[in-house]
């Protein structure tokens, strides 16, 4: 099966790999996996005082479509707030990286992981999701 | 001659348990593929040959499934009307991600490294984790009735087996 353009270039070039130090408690860090092919993925995120989010890395181990996912949401949610984020859907990330329908899952992992950082966050602050604007 | 309606279990002739005698397994197994090969059927009718045929191919299936324990803890599952969510549930205990992680990075440091003894060191601990799932699932399904935990360590299973693969894949490249 051959990679979309995207997903090459994300493959290739992935960006924002890496880790933020999760004990800080500006720093939100979503685990999720793929138990059917065995994908794991790590995304954090750092908020400034605004709520805005002002970095974020991954660390994937899976395929391309997996590895592209994480590193396209990397560059979607930084400067937006944790709502804005949760708004992110994976149909979203599929469209854009023009994923096959065997990959759709990969996309699902992103969204999901945005949700784990952000529900992790939240939290470390004790936000209730109400108090979130 | 056949029962299509009859479960995995029903036609290997073993209560629908976790836990089996492998032996008695392997050999009802072997008693059946016995009263079905095709071969038996040559002279037959083009009826006879398509269901042994299609009894061949269920009894295959059916010792397939049961030989693997996670494939056997899913079917049991299955049978309960449980989905064990391999395809969409993504929320594992972070602990376990982390430890899969950990796995991957080692895995991956190791085949760079061409060592063989560290990747054998992996499987060990890989096998040994996934020892230590079975017997929950053992717990789980045959004792508790605990369905959703069991379809949680099969999620679980279903990582080992993965890097598990992988790793023997990538001995077997290593040591050709």
């Amino acid at each position: 099966m051959a990679y979309s353009d995207k997903v090459l270039d994300h493959y290739e070039n992935p960006r924002n790999v890496g880790s933020l130090d999760k004990n800080d408690p500006t720093v939100g860090t979503g685990m999720v996996g793929a138990p059917a092919c065995g994908d794991v993925m790590k995304l954090q995120i750092k908020v400034n005082e605004s709520g805005i989010i002002e970095d974020a890395k991954f660390k994937t181990y899976g395929c391309g479509s997996a590895i592209a996912s994480s590193s396209l949401v990397t560059e979607w949610i930084k400067g937006k707030s944790l709502d804005q984020v949760m708004e992110i859907k994976n149909s979203d990330i599929a469209e854009e990286l023009a994923l096959p329908p065997v990959k759709i899952h990969c996309s699902v992992l992103a969204e999901d992981a945005i949700r784990a950082a952000v529900a992790d966050l939240k939290a470390k602050q004790g936000i209730k999701d109400e108090q979130v604007a | 001659m056949s029962d299509f309606l009859k479960n995995h279990f029903e036609l290997l002739g073993l209560a629908p348990r976790f836990e089996i005698n492998n032996a008695e397994l392997d050999q009802s197994y072997r008693k059946i593929q016995a009263e079905v090969h095709p071969d038996k059927f040559v002279a037959g009718t083009s009826t006879e040959r398509m269901q042994s045929m299609q009894w061949a191919t269920q009894a295959n299936e059916a010792y397939r499934t049961l030989k693997n324990p996670t494939a056997r803890a899913r079917y049991l599952l299955h049978l309960q009307g449980v989905d064990t969510e391999e395809e969409n549930n993504t929320a594992m205990p972070a602990e376990f991600l982390m430890l899969q992680m950990e796995w991957r990075e080692k895995t991956e440091e190791a085949s760079h490294d061409k060592d063989i003894g560290a990747l054998d060191a992996m499987l060990k601990e890989m096998l040994s984790k996934s020892a230590e799932l079975q017997a929950d699932l053992q717990t789980a399904l045959d004792q508790e009735q605990a369905w959703q935990t069991a379809a949680e360590i099969v999620r679980k299973l279903s990582f080992i087996d993965k890097i598990r693969y992988d790793v023997e894949h990538e001995i077997t490249k290593l040591e050709d």
